[in-house]
């Protein structure tokens, strides 16, 4: 279900904690699974349930709580755009439209070729750097003006 | 961003590559963690400076961390835990990620003198689930001091085991609140607990567990090297210390600034460049999203501490300070603050679930022009009700920024709900 590379980051994730708790390694795990799969079927979900000898429910609970998990298949490129009163005072309304406008999406959607879904996050704690967004969860783009969302969409587009 | 130095945390800016185990043991790191292990220095000693220095916690209650520390059971036969919260995701705060980038070593620090004292056999740094960066980061500064013999087994010779992790979260702001990233560290839906029992006795994994800010404890290397009366002398009584203000929204310079408890606001603004292009200043969250507004009249004459900013109706929170000039239309910012708390509520509470609803929705009415006369009593009401219902703090997050907003701006709130548009 998960390659050999996923199986070794989820096992040094697990190592992290006293043996009888291999639960405490679900979120890891199951952000390891994403990275690899791009979202969390059913189907990964329960194979991360059998590897830490948990529930599939109480795994599906995690998944369903934080909301950094993919619960469906989504674009190639998840973009989370923070639009909370910080960054909304330095013009992340803005750099939203702007990325709906060149996307012809609105949020919790995705583009008809799959490359993109643009998506409304929540505090960031990086609020200096405001306005900014998320690629793919892991990758931060900080400062964002007109010109620099041009040239991210330029680049993911050539990926 | 700008990041003003400081002596006590941010103290290795200025150096290339401040975030490496060199660079922070040339600026002195380490060497309170090695006087500690060489002389043995007794538990009660280091807890004792704690008392004298008034560190506070730095996360947002503010309580003071030598008690939290002396609150931990002294002779429990078994295992205890050390626990750092980085789950920074309050709007307007932004400091704990700047330590993880810039100087984890002086958290690391902080965190095994905090395992000493405690008698911890392990540490977990909880980091915030959207910072990979910084996330990764902490990793390679703890394989740092693993190298070192910093971490891990008989450390530095002494005998003592000790190691800490990262355990890094997926978003969810609840789990700043300290039971429930306890739960989400246990690989559970991170709900916070009923207290009692605290986690001093009753933690993580059911073990004796102390929970402190990032901030918090990567003072603590600095407290136990130059002695608690010298952090106290710092700030100000009762307010030990430098603290990282963040400063976020209309400034020339938004950034973290590392000064001293007790500074006045006029001149943290002022570090941050002023109100951006020289705008009147409105108003000012001073202490993060959950604390009560405060008018920038007001703000101008307030010093940066805890005891100043409660005197005048708000809190200092986590230091996180969000400044809006004379553009901001205070509903819009109130329903913005109002859905995050509708959208990150938990679920578990009824007056927070359902009530922090209430407050998203008739804010989004009032600002959408459907605003009924008789809502702003409605919105009192609910606020009212949530407040000291919940299991954990963040009903009252909900319910606080509502009733600052009204308290200082509801004329704006009439305005909207009479004319259908912004005075603003």
């Amino acid at each position: 279900m998960l390659s050999a590379e996923s199986l070794a980051q989820i096992d040094k994730e697990i190592a992290k904690y006293p043996v009888e708790q291999r639960q405490s390694a679900v979120m890891s795990a199951l952000r390891i699974a994403q990275v690899e799969k791009g979202w969390l079927s059913n189907e990964v979900m329960d194979f991360v349930a059998h590897y830490l000898g948990m529930q599939p429910v109480a795994v599906y609970e995690v998944a369903t709580f934080y909301n950094m998990y993919n619960m469906k298949p989504l674009g190639r490129h998840k973009l989370c755009v923070c639009t909370n009163l910080p960054c909304k005072l330095m013009g992340a309304d803005r750099i939203a439209d702007k990325l709906k406008q060149e996307l012809g999406i609105e949020f919790g959607e995705t583009t008809e070729d799959k490359e993109f879904t643009l998506v409304e996050g929540e505090c960031m704690g990086a609020c200096g750097d405001a306005p900014l967004l998320l690629v793919n969860n892991h990758r931060m783009e900080s400062f964002l003006d007109e010109g620099k969302v041009d040239a991210l969409l330029d680049e993911l587009k050539g990926k | 961003m700008v990041i003003q130095g400081g002596p006590v945390i941010f103290n290795t800016l200025h150096l290339p590559e401040p975030w490496k185990l060199s660079t922070y043991e040339s600026a002195g790191g380490y060497a309170a963690l090695k006087k500690i292990l060489a002389d043995k220095t007794p538990a009660e000693d280091v807890i004792n400076e704690l008392k004298t220095s008034a560190l506070r916690g730095r996360g947002g209650a503010g309580f003071p961390t030598g008690l939290k520390w002396s609150f931990m059971p002294r002779n429990y036969e078994g295992d205890k835990y050390l626990v750092c919260n980085s789950d920074e995701g309050e709007p307007g705060t932004f400091k704990d990620r700047d330590i993880l980038r810039y100087n984890p070593h002086a958290l690391i620090e902080g965190m095994i003198i905090g395992g000493y004292t405690l008698g911890a056999k392990a540490g977990y740094n909880y980091i915030h689930g959207e910072i990979w960066a910084e996330y990764e980061r902490f990793e390679q500064a703890l394989e740092e001091a693993r190298a070192a013999n910093l971490l891990g087994k008989n450390i530095l010779g002494s005998g003592w085991d000790f190691d800490i992790h990262a355990h890094h979260g997926y978003g969810a702001y609840v789990c700043g609140e300290e039971t429930a990233l306890l739960e989400s560290i246990e690989g559970k839906k991170g709900q916070p607990r009923f207290k009692p029992p605290f986690p001093a006795s009753f933690g993580l994994y059911g073990k004796p567990t102390t929970i402190n800010n990032t901030e918090t404890l990567a003072s603590i290397p600095w407290i136990v090297r130059h002695g608690g009366q010298k952090f106290l002398e710092l700030g100000k009584p009762n307010n030990g210390g430098t603290k990282i203000f963040s400063v976020s929204g209309h400034v020339e310079k938004p950034g973290n600034y590392e000064i001293s408890l007790g500074t006045p606001f006029s001149e943290l603004l002022e570090m941050a460049g002023g109100v951006k292009g020289g705008r009147r200043l409105k108003a000012v969250i001073p202490g993060g999203s959950s604390v009560p507004v405060l008018p920038g009249e007001v703000m101008m004459d307030l010093t940066m501490d805890y005891d100043s900013i409660a005197k005048a109706g708000s809190y200092l929170g986590a230091g996180s300070v969000i400044v809006m000039d004379d553009t901001v239309c205070m509903v819009r910012a109130l329903e913005r603050l109002s859905y995050f708390y509708f959208e990150e509520s938990c679920g578990q509470c009824t007056p927070c679930r359902e009530g922090a609803g209430w407050l998203y929705r008739v804010v989004h009415r009032i600002e959408h022009g459907q605003g009924r006369p008789e809502d702003l009593d409605l919105l009192d009401s609910v606020a009212g009700n949530i407040m000291g219902r919940t299991i954990c703090a963040l009903g009252d997050a909900a319910a606080m920024p509502v009733q600052g907003m009204l308290k200082h701006y509801r004329r704006e709130f009439e305005h909207h709900i009479e004319h259908k548009k912004c005075l603003a």
